[in-house]
């Protein structure tokens, strides 16, 4: 049963990046481009979260913690640049 | 014992997919920058909690003990998910992105704009 449930709950988040990734290259403004950037990467999280569990390994959460991180200060870096027009002033 | 573990953690699972889900949906469905700021931001800490609870306990069913790993993850995510999405509402504020039609109260973010720094 939790291998089938793993399957689906993996093909809905896959279906959220794909959706992510329309809005990531229609997105009207920058903006736009960088909340479908951080949603991407809340999601892909998710996804290595559920791959560890499919495989039942524990190697998997050092690389969905390190993604968190980055993901964080990359998202930062942008909206300061975005407001800014430089990133360290 | 072990079968009702196994339910009360597929339906954590399902839930957080249909969070995420649902939250990207949003993210294309929704009218302008400041609504679909609202959708993810929501949706996607609370389908990535439900997640992590489910691994939670099923490594705990699995015998290697209560693991620290995703209270951490979560932990992360919940401080830095609300700061990252005021610095690009900030942004998106500071570019004059355009609202949505029938927009109420715009007057506030006019007053937003014409602020000045305080040594300023």
């Amino acid at each position: 049963m939790l291998t089938t449930v793993l399957m689906v709950v993996s093909v809905m988040v896959g279906l959220a990046l794909v959706l992510n990734t329309i809005r990531l290259l229609a997105g009207p403004s920058t903006a736009d481009r960088i909340l479908a950037l951080d949603t991407l990467y809340i999601n892909s999280i998710a996804l290595i979260v559920l791959l560890g569990l499919y495989f039942s390994s524990d190697m998997y959460f050092e690389s969905a913690l390190l993604i968190a991180m980055l993901g964080f200060v990359s998202t930062a870096a942008l909206a300061k640049y975005l407001l800014r027009g430089d990133i360290i002033e | 014992m072990v079968f009702w573990i196994e339910v009360f953690a597929s339906f954590l699972l399902m839930t957080g997919g249909l969070f995420i889900l649902i939250g990207a949906l949003g993210m294309v469905k929704l009218p302008d920058f400041y609504t679909r700021l609202h959708a993810p931001t929501k949706a996607t800490t609370l389908g990535i909690g439900c997640i992590l609870i489910a691994s939670m306990a099923l490594h705990a069913l699995r015998g290697d003990g209560l693991s620290i790993h995703e209270l951490v993850i979560s932990l992360f995510l919940f401080i830095t998910a609300p700061v990252s999405a005021y610095m690009v509402a900030k942004a998106a504020l500071q570019r004059r992105t355009q609202l949505v039609e029938g927009t109420l109260n715009t007057e506030m973010s006019k007053n937003i704009l014409e602020r000045r720094p305080p040594g300023d």
